[in-house]
């Protein structure tokens, strides 16, 4: 009977003189690309928020280690009701400390939404046109659609906006500019 | 050792650390039999170490014991129902055996109502229960508690999970009974009779812990706060009600009766507005738990500044850095720092927390020893930082929560980071890594960590090596959980002798093989290699095939014979003992 013995010896030599190819013992291994990679251009401060399309986790099981009860707790604060009473989402600024949660249904058009939004945050949001582009504003508004995707506001129909979108967020405008591409 | 029995006695009643306890019993056989009779607390820290019979033919004269079962990656359903770690064999023992005992502390065990019930029936002295993540009970056992304990001094159900029937349990509880010191419900969802929450706690002069559930609603608590104004510690229920200014001026003033309030928790659904109520306390507490708390930073930061004397602090990421920069400033006794992920499944980060807010936190408060820290980036140096200005922490559990992130700044692996840490802080006893790591990290744990006692791996290392390194180097090494990473059978068998210096080993999604476990099972009769795996059909699976799960664990009570059919401990036949 084979015990394969090769199989049970550790060799500690240096690294390299082993023979089983899975040792990897460079240094500077190349780290594993994760959606956390930023496009070039954006250089190694933008990982973070301002990376293209963030997107929901597929799950994983057991990851992050937060405790059933300790999710479900929380869950309970963001089951939303989405009929009749109201479609509430969340609105974040770049750079403010807080969001908000404004309510869709209440308004019916972009104007109407970006007036209250510019008042909410004081601050001049743009809307985008094809001619145009960005007026010059500092800031604009952003979506995030069902399928998890970032849009910019404006190019879709107001009923179709209202029902895809589950978050806002005003970004910078010189940010935004990658959207339109 | 000339002393006569009784001296020795006396002298060992001082000794009360389990492992001080140990150690004498191994001086020389007269102090282990003098040492047997007179141990009265015993902690078993694996349910299957040790059988309930060797326990009670050693251990005679036993007051309190405390039992752990399931590994702790059970906490994040790792481990499949029907693993095991029942309470059962251990009470039918004691109920015999123990008539006089007095404490039962239970974790992560599987508890029955029937369980209960014998709990309640056969110790004429039961004082303290506490079940901590435990399960497979209902309101009915503790309906049986309440009723047939005389003398309850404790029960304490933290995060355990009940199958919440009514909250008519606590009705059980006998005009006669005025012993509680402590009552922890608040992992229990239904509303219990508030007549009789009020009058136990009217009628336990003695109560010095109250944690309430969420089901106990804000406008009441003044009611429960004036009967107790001796409370140290204090769990609310859920903390919002319509907004009324006689509700919230009696919930301040009950509040500022309670002049031993030291620790504050619960907060469910809080809503700001009656947040300064319970401003007149916060100078005097040491421990507070927002961790449910859904409020802002401005928010946290207003209370967290009022609260001088803090020492232990859990919160959600809401605290941003902003609030975290703020506890650095206003908290210099702060030991322990708990920061929760609001939204842990969401990949961009809804809050502004970074590592900087941990920095800052390292960098304010010099007695800091515990964190308990999520985020969603991290970088070398900030970790280096932490490590240079903290080389006190006891306790460094850091999750990233994006799998194998590397160093946002710099792409790296965390390697170096970790290595600050792990090479710094020379008491760290508890580690948990993430990002991403390669077998480096634990080069540098192997090496530096030399007082580590409990490390838990996931998505990280590149070989056996790294696996290697931990249990070749860490010499105080007890508990390693690992889970997702490529480790396989050579560095198990290369170190199977340090298996039997740990209390237990589990891996998951590794790549250890069937024919190794086997083969670790047969070189070490001592040690349990339980291999779970719900593929079904072990029998006819090849050697080579990768196991699913495997946890290890040394043992003097043998294999066990209460797993479900995916779990099986590999055979010891000594015939191909090598």
């Amino acid at each position: 009977m084979d015990l394969n013995y090769k199989a049970t010896e550790l060799s500690l030599a240096l690294p390299g003189t082993d023979d089983s190819p899975e040792l990897n013992t460079t240094t500077t291994s190349t780290p594993i690309k994760t959606n956390k990679r930023g496009s070039p251009e954006m250089g190694p401060s933008a990982a973070g928020e301002s990376k293209s399309a963030p997107r929901a986790k597929a799950q994983v099981v057991g990851w992050p280690p937060v405790r059933s009860y300790r999710r479900n707790a929380l869950q309970g604060k963001k089951v939303e009701p989405e009929m009749g009473s109201g479609m509430f989402v969340k609105v974040s600024m770049d750079g403010a400390p807080y969001l908000r949660k404004i309510d869709l249904k209440v308004y019916k058009s972009y104007g109407e939404l970006m007036k209250s939004l510019e008042g909410m945050f004081a601050c001049i949001i743009g809307l985008y046109n094809e001619k145009e582009g960005y007026n010059g504003s500092k800031h604009a508004a952003t979506y995030e659609d069902k399928d998890g995707d970032w849009m910019l506001v404006g190019d879709v129909p107001w009923e179709m906006f209202v029902t895809s979108c589950k978050r806002l967020r005003i970004m910078k405008g010189c940010e935004a500019r990658g959207l339109e591409l | 050792m000339g002393f006569p029995e009784e001296v020795l006695e006396h002298v060992f009643s001082f000794i009360t650390s389990h492992t001080d306890r140990n150690v004498v019993s191994l001086v020389c056989k007269s102090w282990y039999e003098i040492e047997r009779w007179c141990r009265r607390r015993i902690f078993v820290g694996n349910c299957y170490a040790v059988s309930p019979a060797m326990m009670i033919r050693r251990f005679p004269e036993v007051r309190s014991v405390e039992l752990k079962g399931k590994p702790h990656f059970a906490d994040f359903n790792l481990v499949p129902d029907g693993w095991g770690g029942y309470f059962y064999p251990w009470i039918c023992e004691m109920a015999r055996a123990y008539p006089w005992l007095e404490e039962i502390k239970l974790k992560r065990m599987v508890v029955t109502d029937d369980n209960l019930e014998l709990i309640s029936k056969s110790f004429k002295n039961f004082k303290v229960l506490v079940l901590s993540s435990c399960e497979g009970f209902s309101t009915h056992g503790l309906a049986a508690i309440a009723a047939n304990c005389r003398n309850l001094r404790e029960l304490d159900l933290r995060e355990s999970e009940v199958e919440d029937l009514s909250g008519h349990w606590l009705s059980h509880f006998p005009d006669s009974c005025t012993s509680l010191q402590s009552l922890n419900m608040s992992c229990l969802s239904s509303e219990v009779s508030f007549s009789a929450l009020q009058r136990l706690i009217a009628r336990s002069p003695n109560l010095k812990t109250l944690r309430l559930n969420r089901a106990v609603p804000l406008e009441k608590l003044s009611t429960l706060l004036r009967r107790a104004p001796q409370l140290v510690e204090l769990g609310t229920g859920a903390y919002s009600a319509e907004i009324r200014p006689d509700v919230y001026a009696n919930l301040t003033e009950a509040f500022s009766r309670c002049k031993e309030v030291k620790g504050l928790s619960g907060f469910w659904d809080v809503l700001p507005s009656y947040l300064p109520a319970i401003y007149s306390v916060c100078s005097r507490l040491t421990s507070l738990n927002l961790s449910y708390a859904t409020i802002q930073s401005p928010d946290v930061t207003k209370i967290i500044t009022q609260c001088p004397n803090l020492q232990s602090l859990s919160v959600l990421d809401y605290i941003e850095d902003t609030g975290l920069n703020a506890l650095s400033l206003s908290c210099k006794d702060l030991r322990e720092l708990r920061v929760f992920p609001s939204d842990p499944f969401v990949a961009n980060a809804n809050v502004s927390l970074t590592e900087q807010g941990l920095v800052a936190v390292s960098e304010g408060c010099s007695k800091l020893q515990s964190v308990l820290y999520f985020c969603r980036q991290m970088s070398n140096s900030a970790l280096t930082t932490i490590a240079k200005n903290r080389p006190n922490l006891t306790c460094f559990r850091l999750c990233i929560l994006e799998p194998r992130a590397p160093d946002y700044l710099t792409f790296e692996p965390l390697d170096v980071g970790f290595g600050a840490i792990v090479e710094h802080c020379k008491q760290l006893q508890r580690l948990s890594l993430s990002g991403l790591l390669t077998d480096r990290v634990f080069e540098y744990i192997g090496k530096w960590a030399k007082k580590l006692e409990m490390l838990s791996i996931a998505f990280a290392g590149d070989s056996d090596l790294g696996l290697h390194h931990v249990l070749s180097g860490c010499d105080s090494l007890r508990k390693l959980e690992i889970r997702d990473c490529p480790f396989g059978d050579k560095a198990l068998l290369a170190n199977v002798s340090k298996l039997e210096t740990m209390r237990s080993l589990w891996m998951s999604s590794c790549s250890v093989s069937l024919g190794a476990c086997k083969r670790l099972s047969q070189k070490m009769p001592r040690l349990n290699v339980e291999v779970i795996d719900e593929q079904g059909d072990l029998d006819s699976r090849p050697d080579n095939c990768h196991v699913e799960k495997l946890y290890i664990y040394r043992t003097v009570a043998g294999p066990r014979f209460d797993m479900p059919s995916f779990i099986r401990t590999m055979d010891q036949n000594p015939t191909y003992r090598s």
